[in-house]
């Protein structure tokens, strides 16, 4: 399939009501969510707390000023896809699918508990408004591709958006899916790029160089943009960047630190996949301005 | 003159039938030419998606447009589905979703490419996936029918078609042929031999070199190697008492595997597998690499007769 691209899509950010998009909201929501997070993992004593610190603000970005979804209708054919390709970091997109209505804030106890819909990795058949199973790294974004095709291929102008982690671009398979969504020029495809620097073993630097990382989705023909993912106004211009950019697949690159939000997980790679204990999580809750009982 | 064809135009011949149903797409990892589906592509280019030599993402791409209610048909060399395992594993099978998956140039019939592309794994590793259709039609017709009934099965499945022409047998036989149902094409008492792909007319072969010997063989054609037509093997152990399974695949994992597993949780009767021998091929023709494989007729005929003094 070779078709010409798609054609001008409705400039439909939130940000066309620019005085409706409040920053504080966002950032308190932000905060809340970062609560649930550090909550679901240290109930569950396992999980990986940095990476859903690390893309929470972008995934409040996305959700609350971008992704076209019904919480009361969770399979709406229309809906933009929203694929966490970095599964693991699930209790960050169930905080949001919580605050969004999709699931409830009582379903947050199910996470990594026999029978509860909040499987360790996010997965389509376990939870409202998931819609991808993840877990295995390196496929979000040729499912997001074929997502993407899908769309054009009902005369949508439904958007896909794909989180992708900075460890998981090492997967060969990305930039199989990288090239490929360039060639079938596919507007309708975006990803962000959770730029946090550390990976499951040590900093990425250590484990793998990957040089220039936004030179290298230029060279295979994406649209790019680096923000400051911890930044909200930066974060809201970014997703408006994505949902306007349509002349081909376009990626944000959001530089975040893993943990943020919690000093001893900030930037620690200890935390990629461990759980506070007690004495931690009473900190850690200090430190979101929550008061435990 | 027995009429030859290939299954893989078989393959070919049902997605330009599918076509009709504008929820099928099709994917190609640069073999269209070889799987045979650049008959799809030159017909609805629109819904031919090329994925260039990048098995991974086709599964995936297949993935997510099935997630989206569209009814993708991908192919390859079946050696190089091998290489997306885990895709099709995590991406498809694990959710579900109906993502049919063909490989063609299946076995060491493929022939003189040599080893590399001799697939001899590809039933069971696939056969191991939850929710995965496993099949490995014998003839042009029944791969063409069981491939049209894919659009319908509702969830993923794993297709093995030949490189090399075999023997047409479903002609004015097309009823016979469903996902699931084995077929039996020759009716005797005293052996049954179960057998998929190229080695279903090897059988037929072989029973007639029995029948000269005065031995009656069943034959099946077990194109559906999972879900196994159980009910079916169990008719045979207790009409034939003595079973052989016959399949271009390695004897580990296979058919034989499949029989073998059903056999001993149900009715028993001693089993003999003709198969490669747990080792790779080499190039040579396709009816050479057959006898180098010892899974020719006149291997399966020798298996007949072991598996009957077996019988107790």
């Amino acid at each position: 399939m070779r078709c010409t691209t798609i054609k001008s899509h409705l400039h439909r950010s939130i940000l066309a009501g620019e005085a409706m998009v409040n920053i504080e909201e966002l950032k308190e929501l932000a905060r809340k969510c970062r609560v649930h997070i550090v909550n679901m993992v240290h109930k569950a004593q396992a999980g990986h707390p940095g990476g859903s610190l690390s893309e929470i603000d972008l995934l409040v970005g996305l959700y609350k000023t971008t992704l076209r979804t019904r919480p009361n209708e969770p399979d709406w054919s229309d809906r933009d896809r929203f694929i966490l390709s970095k599964g693991h970091a699930s209790p960050g997109m169930y905080a949001i699918l919580a605050e969004m209505g999709f699931i409830t804030v009582e379903d947050l106890n199910s996470y990594r508990v026999l029978g509860g819909i909040c499987q360790g990795h996010v997965d389509m058949k376990w939870c409202p408004g998931v819609d991808f199973s993840a877990g295995s790294l390196g496929m979000g974004l040729s499912f997001g591709m074929g997502s993407a095709i899908a769309g054009r291929l009902d005369g949508s102008e439904r958007q896909v958006y794909v989180m992708l982690g900075d460890g998981e671009i090492q997967e060969g398979s990305v930039w199989e899916a990288a090239m490929a969504a360039t060639h079938h020029e596919l507007g309708n495809l975006n990803v962000i790029l959770d730029r946090n620097r550390i990976q499951n073993d040590d900093f990425c630097e250590a484990q793998m160089r990957m040089f220039d990382i936004p030179a290298k989705w230029k060279a295979f023909g994406w649209n790019v943009k680096e923000i400051d993912g911890h930044n909200m106004d930066e974060v809201v211009q970014g997703m408006q960047f994505l949902s306007n950019s349509n002349d081909g697949p376009s990626i944000l690159i959001a530089h975040t630190v893993k943990g943020h939000g919690v000093s001893f997980m900030a930037d620690n790679p200890a935390f990629h996949g461990a759980a506070p204990n007690d004495d931690q999580y009473a900190q850690a809750m200090e430190e979101l301005g929550e008061v435990v009982a | 003159m027995t009429k030859m064809a290939a299954t893989r135009d078989g393959y070919g011949e049902a997605l330009l039938e599918l076509a009709a149903n504008e929820k099928v797409v099709v994917l190609e990892a640069d073999l269209g030419k070889s799987t045979k589906s650049l008959h799809f592509r030159k017909a609805h280019p629109e819904r031919t998606v090329s994925c260039g030599i990048g098995e991974q993402n086709m599964l995936l791409v297949g993935a997510g447009l099935a997630a989206s209610g569209y009814i993708p048909f991908a192919s390859t060399f079946a050696i190089f589905t091998e290489r997306a395992f885990e895709q099709m594993r995590n991406g498809i099978a694990r959710p579900n979703l109906p993502v049919h998956v063909c490989g063609s140039h299946g076995g060491t019939h493929t022939g003189t490419d040599g080893s590399s592309a001799q697939s001899i794994e590809d039933l069971a590793i696939y056969r191991t996936l939850p929710n995965v259709i496993v099949m490995h039609p014998s003839d042009i017709v029944s791969t063409k029918l069981l491939t049209m009934q894919l659009a319908d099965a509702g969830s993923p499945s794993y297709t093995r078609t030949a490189r090399n022409k075999t023997p047409v047998l479903y002609e004015g036989r097309e009823n016979d042929i469903k996902i699931g149902k084995g077929v039996v094409l020759l009716d005797g008492e005293d052996v049954a031999i179960i057998a998929c792909g190229v080695m279903v007319s090897e059988s037929l072969k072989a029973a007639e070199v029995l029948a000269k010997e005065g031995i009656n063989a069943t034959v099946v054609d077990m194109h559906t190697l999972k879900p196994l037509d159980g009910a079916l093997v169990d008719r045979l152990a207790n009409k034939c008492g003595a079973i052989v399974t016959a399949e271009d695949h390695n004897v580990i994992g296979g058919l034989g595997g499949a029989v073998a597993e059903h056999l001993t949780a149900n009715k028993y009767a001693p089993l003999e597998r003709v198969g490669v021998q747990d080792r790779f091929g080499e190039s040579g023709q396709a009816d050479e690499m057959l006898d180098v494989m010892k899974i020719s007729s006149s291997y399966i005929a020798e298996a007949a007769m072991r598996a009957i003094a077996r019988k107790a």
